[in-house]
């Protein structure tokens, strides 16, 4: 892809934003947004919306359940010990 | 070979973004605490056969993955790729690009992002059928590849792109109709987006 159209380059709008191109795609896609705005306005929403999306899914694991993980991990690792004989 | 002894420290940096994730397959607080358990009991069970040095974050995620899937699936109506409609590329930017902003210097699309509150992205997130709504998450909010969402899910590469572009694309539908009836935009017929080609 030496010199993307817009419509090419929107073609490639994810695999361009989830890191999936080749390096030469890249670069040409890198040159047309340099100079074509409303493409750079369509990417850069994309890109938002990525943002907005991984930031509302962070959820801190409530502290009783990480307890009650490593409780669990713990009698099962001195289940296997006893079971080893040790 | 990975040792058990050093199970809970290894896996410990993933626990937080495990449960995340949990939580969105899930939909609600209990089954995700349980499945988040029942991810790390089998994970330590099986850890012998874990090869070190290979993607231990991915590693979990499949497990995790598998275990909602055993778990909570089969008691669900089989998911089926027809239950998500068809959306159109660039659902949001043909909607909002270039739309004037009721504020000097600001875009419509910042305006209708900044207003949308996370519990409607996570509700939006949330009304995207199971398959669609993982592909989602494990791309957006883990950053895996392709490839590492196509091992994790066990589908074809192919599989997941369909999932992830489609996915992303409808839930650009649900959040523009939430910012619609907020009043945050006001509805726009149908335009194309002006562009050279």
């Amino acid at each position: 892809m030496s010199k993307p159209t817009c419509e090419e380059s929107l073609a490639q709008i994810y695999l361009f934003l989830d890191g999936e191109l080749d390096e030469g795609t890249r670069a040409s896609i890198e040159l047309h947004l340099e100079h074509c705005s409303p493409c750079v306005a369509a990417f850069g929403l994309e890109m938002e919306l990525r943002a907005l999306v991984s930031r509302c899914c962070r959820e801190p694991v409530p502290r009783e359940l990480r307890e009650r993980i490593a409780a669990a991990l713990e009698e099962m690792g001195r289940t296997a010990a006893s079971e080893d004989g040790d | 070979m990975a040792d058990q002894l050093t199970f809970a420290d290894d896996t410990s940096p993933y626990m937080s973004s495990l449960y995340a994730a949990a939580r969105r397959m899930t939909r609600n607080d209990a089954d995700a605490e349980d499945l988040l358990q029942e991810t790390f009991l089998k994970a330590y069970r099986g850890y012998g056969g874990f090869k070190e040095g290979t993607n231990l974050k991915a590693w979990l995620y499949r497990i995790l993955t598998n275990s909602y899937i055993n778990r909570y699936r089969a008691r669900q109506r089989r998911p089926d790729e027809t239950d998500l409609e068809d959306v159109e590329d660039f659902y949001l930017y043909r909607r909002l690009g270039g739309a004037e902003s009721s504020v000097l210097g600001r875009s419509a699309e910042d305006e209708v992002l900044d207003a949308i509150t996370d519990d409607q992205v996570r509700d939006a997130l949330d009304s995207l059928p199971d398959t669609f709504r993982m592909a989602v998450v494990l791309a957006d909010v883990e950053g895996f590849s392709y490839k590492e969402i196509a091992e994790i899910l066990d589908v074809p590469i192919g599989t997941v792109m369909s999932r992830l572009h489609r996915g992303r694309r409808a839930l650009q539908k649900a959040l523009y109709e939430y910012a619609v009836e907020r009043g945050i935009t006001s509805p726009k017929p149908e335009e194309v987006v002006d562009v050279e080609t």
